[in-house]
């Protein structure tokens, strides 16, 4: 494997990134998008475009970028730490990946920024893609889909779907299943936004005899799930990376509160009792931090064989951030329940990167397997 | 032979049976069904108002306090039958209120006849709200650098200051504050403990509002505030902070144990009953689940004996504290296994339980942090070394 620490091109790639969302996404932006009922910013999304991160996982002969899943786990770390709202997980990553084997013509769309997609999977509370019900029923030479999708992350906003749909087996097999790249205006197809606690882009999806043809299957029939490892392996790795990059954001913040807040004639900083607690959340955070890189460079070098280290990724992400955010509010006391305050806006989207893509028991249950336990 | 308690339990079982109304039995208890009366208290339903009255009368919105006040003159056995049946009925709490939790007990033991008189009954009948004026922009943990000033004025004190976190302080009718009047003093020996009416001129609040998307917080202002002497310090003069750190373990057994619903009747089980089947079947959910219960079950016994150590005259003490830090923890741990359990539904504002969640988080914060207890437990329990 690659080292682990950053190389020169990453460094200056990471320090671009800061130097970028510093100025054009802090967190107040996420404040102003959420007081206007917004979940992104375009004009954001096109300059992220342009700077090549929407085309980070796409191939150059489509246009792309191609830099690979470090340099995406390095961005992602980055938007997490301002909480920069995109549909760069979602599509710049998850379907970026998912197309890239069928070499899609769809993929030069996403490296500019003007397609963006939304991943269809989940139908109940937990991630579970084995567990698709949705039927996709064979009707002449295409299928009609017919039922619902939950929690798809930038589901209203998405011109286009990545959908997995059950044509044979039954739910719980994990053959059966086959990828559909669907457009979202397409006939009987109805998008109901969830108003959800990050304030991001949400949706329950409504699938009502919505029409797909051959040419819309991703990967081959009944093997969605194979056509879908490459983005979603992907996407967890990101998403985990986010998770780190949020955990070192509010970090920050509550350390810069501790030089400053002064109780007992001290600084709070001062305490040993707090000094021990950040002392032990900064172990998590690096012992996280390598957990990150590791995921991104097996992605990179080795991706068939990468998902042990993908879910080490997004299990301690997922726990390193629920402890960053607990103690973050906690530490500011008072002044970190209010909603003046951006301490809470780190809380509510740690609670949905937790669940995201597949939660802590979700991850754990597969490192614990490949240990042999 | 009859047992006394038994009695009881029957006599009050039946009065629950002809008293509550039928539409209140077995609605859960949220932010929107609580009863906290008060001056400007508008009634959720005539169901609301009736239960309340029916139990004022009666002495159950207090049951423990004296029946001159209104109270319910109940022994702990007592209490514990009719909380049972209570809970056995599917009844809800006909009043909660700052006035039941911190400053009833805090005037039953340092009040003269005439506060008690002035202010009790109103509290158990439900039609003085109160809110609790302790925290400033710079004594949060450090309580005792309060800064808001009351000046002798000869017949009255002039009040100028700010407090702030003062929950419900913009619906309540009064408040009970922590204010300095003795500047020279040693910072714990200048404060006195105020009642004051918020009609009062010069008294403003403005609200903030909470991460949970609530606001229930207010800033409140003090600005040449005249408050009539008569009755106005409870306890002696520039010796409030006694009558503050008395309050203060009443909030912090209240938050610890009552108010994080631990003991409120519903199980996890019940709560994750409504879920996808399956869900428990995941090992990590189950194990923390369980661990949580044990936990929930050992803590509401340790609740018990202490309220039995204190009925036999065994004070607890600053054992208190640990029944806050306890309790909280456990309540913030209970909101965020909730939430797993309920996976991504929980996440949309309009399922209701990520605003309780989030607002779980401030139960290690409000009444004295899980870091401020820890440091009583440490000092004044264990009598580690300060140096
Ligand atoms: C929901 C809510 C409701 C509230 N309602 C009221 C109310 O009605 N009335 C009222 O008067 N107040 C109320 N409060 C205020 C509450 O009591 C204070 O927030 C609390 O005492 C902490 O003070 P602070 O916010 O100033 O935090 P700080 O005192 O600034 O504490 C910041 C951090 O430093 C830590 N710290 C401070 N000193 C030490 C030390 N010596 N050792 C180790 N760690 C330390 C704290 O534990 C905390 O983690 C409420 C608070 C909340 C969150």
């Amino acid at each position: 494997m690659d080292k682990l620490s950053d190389s020169e091109d990453e460094t200056l790639l990471r320090d671009a990134a800061r130097g970028f969302l510093d100025q054009f996404a802090p967190l107040s932006v996420l404040r102003k998008n959420r007081d206007a009922g917004r979940d992104y910013a375009p004009e954001l999304w096109a300059e992220m475009a342009q700077m090549g991160w929407a085309g980070v996982m796409v191939p150059e002969s489509h246009g792309g970028a191609d830099m690979g899943h470090r340099a995406a786990g390095i961005l992602s770390e980055e938007m997490g730490r301002t909480l920069a709202a995109s549909p760069f997980l979602s599509s710049a990553v998850i379907a970026a990946n998912a197309l890239r084997a069928s070499a899609s013509d769809h993929l030069a769309a996403i490296a500019s920024g003007e397609t963006t997609y939304a991943l269809a999977i989940d139908e109940g509370a937990k991630h579970n893609p084995a567990a698709t019900a949705l039927p996709a029923t064979a009707d002449g030479n295409g299928f009609r889909l017919t039922g619902h999708k939950t929690f798809v992350a930038d589901g209203a906003s998405a011109s286009r779907l990545l959908v997995l749909a059950r044509t044979s087996g039954k739910p719980g097999d994990p053959l059966g299943l086959t990828l559909f790249d669907i457009d979202a205006a397409r006939a009987g197809l109805d998008t109901d936004p969830i108003q959800s606690i990050d304030s991001r882009d949400f949706a329950r999806i409504d699938f009502d005899s919505v029409n797909a043809t051959g040419e819309d299957v991703v990967g081959d029939v009944d093997n969605g799930l194979a056509a879908l490892a490459p983005g979603l392996r992907a996407g967890q790795a990101a998403l985990a990376a986010e998770l780190s990059g949020l955990s070192a954001g509010i970090s920050a913040m509550t350390i810069g509160y501790l030089k400053e807040r002064k109780q007992f004639g001290r600084t709070i900083g001062s305490f040993q009792a707090l000094q021990h607690r950040a002392a032990h959340l900064f172990a998590e955070i690096e012992v996280t931090a390598s957990a990150i890189a590791a995921a991104g460079r097996a992605l990179d070098s080795d991706p068939a064989n990468a998902q042990t280290l993908v879910s080490l990724a997004k299990a301690r992400a997922t726990q390193t951030a629920k402890l960053a955010v607990m103690e973050g509010v906690q530490m500011h006391g008072g002044i970190g329940m209010t909603d003046d305050y951006d301490a809470g806006f780190f809380m509510k989207r740690a609670r949905v990167g937790a669940e995201w893509l597949g939660d802590y028991g979700h991850h754990a249950a597969i490192v614990a397997e490949s240990r042999g336990l | 032979m009859s047992d006394p308690l038994e009695n009881f339990r029957s006599e009050i079982a039946d009065w629950i049976a002809a008293n509550l109304p039928d539409e209140l039995r077995g609605v859960p208890t949220t932010e929107d069904t609580i009863c906290w009366g008060g001056r400007n208290w508008v009634f959720t339903s005539d169901a609301q108002r009736l239960w309340l009255e029916r139990c004022a009368e009666r002495g159950l919105t207090c049951p423990r306090w004296p029946s001159e006040y209104g109270g319910g003159g109940l022994t702990r056995g007592e209490e514990k039958a009719l909380r049972e049946e209570m809970t056995k009925a599917g009844a809800p709490s006909p009043l909660q209120s700052f006035g039941i939790w911190m400053l009833g007990p805090a005037l039953l033991k340092f009040g003269t006849p005439e506060q008690k008189a002035a202010h009790l009954p109103d509290i158990t009948a439900g039609k003085i709200r109160w809110c609790q004026g302790y925290s400033e922009p710079g004594a949060g943990s450090d309580l005792a650098s309060v800064q808001t000033r009351a000046e002798d004025m000869g017949d009255h004190w002039l009040i100028n200051g700010q407090k702030i976190w003062t929950s419900y302080a913009d619906k309540a009718d009064k408040i009970f504050a922590l204010v300095r009047t003795d500047r020279d003093a040693p910072k714990h020996l200048g404060i006195s403990f105020m009642l004051i009416d918020m009609q009062t001129p010069g008294v403003t609040t403005r609200p903030i509002r909470l991460i949970s998307g609530a606001s229930p917080f207010c800033e409140t202002f003090f600005d040449n505030v005249k408050v009539p002497k008569e009755g106005a310090i409870v306890g002696e003069q520039n010796r409030g902070w006694d009558v503050a750190k008395y309050l203060l373990t009443h909030e912090r057994e209240m938050i610890g144990g009552g108010g994080g619903g631990l003991t409120s009747g519903d199980t996890l089980a019940q709560m994750m009953g409504t879920l996808d089947p399956g869900t428990l079947n995941d090992p990590v959910l189950r194990a923390e689940a369980m661990e949580l219960e044990v936990d929930a079950m050992a803590f509401a016994l340790t609740m018990e004996r202490y309220k039995d150590m204190s009925e036999a005259g065994q004070g607890v003490g600053h054992a208190s504290a640990m029944l806050k830090y306890y309790g909280t923890e456990l309540n913030k741990r209970r909101q965020e296994v909730l939430m797993s359990a309920q996976g991504s539904n929980a996440l949309d504002w309009e399922a209701g339980s990520a605003a309780d969640w989030l607002r779980s988080k401030a139960n290690s914060i409000e009444g004295g942090t899980s870091e401020v207890m820890l440091d009583i437990i440490a000092k004044r329990v264990l009598e580690l070394p300060a140096k």
